[in-house]
């Protein structure tokens, strides 16, 4: 019990540290070249990820709804990005045509009517976060109204997210196929190509993350978050205190989706790609497995398993090519052994395992009576 | 029907599970200020009836109304019943286990159940005291900030009614308040319900004889035996009642 305020307050500088490296130190380096620009690209998309981790944590760790759809949200928020970014290539792609490349490939001499609008930043923006929030508007409610739980939920969100993908694989929707979007040129008027325009769109990133854990951290302190982890622990019990608990789902669930949406519109600028395999159940499960590894339920813990999982896959990949999913595969089933908690956990591990040694020797010691004692209360 | 208004009637409820007729032709008449207890042989249908009221099952047809016929309870769901002032304890406690004690208690003060309330809702001094004299009720004062999880049955079981007060409900549901508690802790349980008689309407669901004998004083109490109302009278009445003697005490007379 003691541990708590004691934890509390170490961790208070150390992630006031941890966001300023992230913030400001980490681009700051990068200025001066001691960072390559290789690898801050590669950590913006590591934080990307972060952001989505968070978003599943909100969903799984305290509100017990396991939702494998999140990688669907993360690639909505991407394709409403990806939309503008192709507009902006304008006349500088293959074809030398207004036309996106794959619109010209296909045939087609006219822009259809709902890309129009994603000329328009503002726009592209206020759709970023609205269509994956409707989506997840009208299909939560749906699911909530008809007291969808546990398993069931999670196969569903993975049936959407299968459909979805299925779905924007066809040349006919318009939205670049199987191949997706690509060859992005300027965003906002900077060039993507350029250092200093994916620095920009690092320290984004790296804001938008801290923002994110805090508003996430001050909305699990409130009230509401009581109410959150009430849903999780004993439903029944909360409904019948009078909370309408479909609602409160219904809310964090659509939040969920807003968040993974905007780390998956800041992920396709930076890495300069979106297609549909970012959307598959595959991308939601291994997500859902940085949560497990980073520890659920604590929000630092899901950012952590989000950039060691993939930082590790990204080094084990280049390292041993032959090797990384044996290594990736292994380090799941140890951390899944051994620490119950995650990465995040393994701090009041060390200090169980110290305790439990120090009783040990107490039973040892030559006058047990009164340290037995003293273990006991 | 009587003169005199109920605040909930039950007339000819049914309600079957596959086959298994766990409510048969139930009716039940409660007034306000009342403090009735429930009894009855396992599967008579007690907790089933507890279901049908908080809606938590829907029957398969009957009446069930409450506040004089104002509210018919079969069209509202679980928190629209709670809204109307129907709480309910389980019969296994369910408290929030991840929670403080106190954390429980504030959940289930009465008050706004919207979302934006419970994002940007302070928690008044009022609330404070209320819980803080709930504490004092339930005995749990020491282990205000104790998680749930860690507390001894008896005192989930405490806690949980000390959620039910928390609601301010009209009426309270209780089942099996006294399961799992040692003799002197059944007996505080039934004094706390006793000095809420009067203030609350109650209902409680009991299967020790002594607990019942010790709150219900004379009171009616309400006999059920395969989902049916046998028979309603104060307890001595009822203990000498041949049919009850044959369904209920009889078996446990033998037994003993």
């Amino acid at each position: 019990m003691t541990t708590t305020p004691v934890s509390s307050r170490v961790h208070g500088p150390i992630l006031f540290l941890a966001a300023v490296f992230l913030v400001v130190v980490m681009p700051a380096l990068n200025c001066y070249g001691l960072i390559a620009d290789f690898t801050l690209n590669l950590w913006g998309k590591y934080l990307c990820y972060g952001i989505m981790a968070v978003a599943i944590d909100l969903l799984w760790g305290y509100t017990g709804l396991l939702c494998l759809g999140q990688a669907l949200f993360f690639s909505l928020g991407g394709y409403m990005m990806g939309m503008h970014l192709m507009l902006m290539i304008g006349k500088l792609g293959q074809y030398k045509s207004d036309l996106p490349d794959f619109m010209v490939f296909l045939g087609h001499s006219q822009l259809p009517g709902f890309w129009q609008p994603f000329y328009s930043f503002p726009f592209t923006l206020a759709m970023v976060f609205l269509v994956p929030g409707l989506l997840a508007l009208v299909f939560g409610f749906l699911a909530f109204r008809s007291r969808i739980k546990g398993v069931y939920f999670s196969i569903l969100t993975q049936a959407l997210t299968y459909g979805a993908a299925l779905l924007f694989f066809r040349n006919d929707l318009l939205v670049g196929g199987n191949n997706g979007f690509t060859d992005f040129r300027t965003l906002l008027g900077s060039d993507l190509r350029i250092a200093t325009t994916q620095r920009w769109l690092y320290i984004a990133t790296a804001l938008l993350l801290v923002a994110v854990v805090a508003g996430c951290k001050w909305l699990t302190k409130s009230r509401f978050g009581l109410i959150q982890r009430a849903i999780r622990d004993s439903e029944n019990r909360v409904l019948f205190s009078g909370y309408a608990t479909a609602n409160f789902k219904l809310f964090i669930f659509v939040a969920s989706a807003m968040i993974a949406a905007a780390a998956g519109a800041l992920y396709v600028p930076q890495v300069g790609i979106i297609n549909p395999s970012e959307m598959t159940p595959e991308k939601s499960l291994e997500a859902v497995v940085w949560v497990a590894l980073g520890g659920r339920g604590s929000l630092y813990g899901p950012v952590l398993g989000a950039v060691s999982v993939n930082a590790l896959k990204s080094w084990a990949s280049r390292a041993y090519p032959d090797m990384w999913l044996l290594i990736l595969g292994g380090s799941f089933v140890l951390v899944v052994m051994f620490m119950p908690k995650g990465i995040i956990g393994i701090p009041a591990q060390i200090a169980g395992l110290a305790a439990r040694l120090r009783r040990r020797r107490a039973e040892v010691a030559p006058d047990p009576a009164p340290a037995t004692q003293m273990t006991d209360s | 029907m009587s003169a005199k208004p109920f605040l909930l009637a039950a007339e000819g409820l049914n309600k079957s599970f596959d086959g298994f007729q766990a409510i048969n032709d139930l009716s039940f008449y409660l007034d306000e200020g009342e403090l009735r207890t429930v009894i009855g042989p396992n599967g008579a249908g007690k907790t089933t009836f507890l279901d049908l009221i908080t809606g938590r099952t829907a029957p398969d047809n009957g009446s069930l109304v409450w506040d004089d016929g104002k509210h018919d309870l079969l069209k509202l769901n679980e928190y629209e019943i709670y809204r109307l002032g129907i709480g309910r304890k389980f019969q296994t406690p369910t408290v929030y286990n991840d929670h403080s004690v106190t954390e429980n208690l504030l959940l289930s003060l009465a008050g706004s159940r919207g979302i934006w309330h419970s994002l940007f809702g302070k928690i008044t001094r009022d609330q404070c005291e209320r819980v803080a004299e709930i504490l004092t009720i339930i005995n749990l004062t020491g282990h205000a900030h104790r998680k749930a999880g860690t507390l001894a049955h008896g005192q989930k079981q405490w806690l949980e009614i000390g959620m039910l007060l928390a609601q301010d409900a009209r009426l309270l549901l209780v089942d099996e308040p006294a399961a799992g508690m040692t003799d002197e802790e059944t007996h505080r349980t039934g004094e706390l319900l006793l000095s809420l008689a009067g203030k609350h309407t109650i209902v409680v669901i009991e299967h020790d004889m002594a607990f019942v004998r010790q709150i219900s004083r004379g009171r009616k109490v309400t006999v059920l035996h395969q989902g049916h109302v046998l028979c309603e009278g104060p307890v001595d009445q009822i203990q000498n009642d041949e049919r009850v003697i044959e369904v209920y005490l009889g078996r446990k007379s033998k037994a003993a």
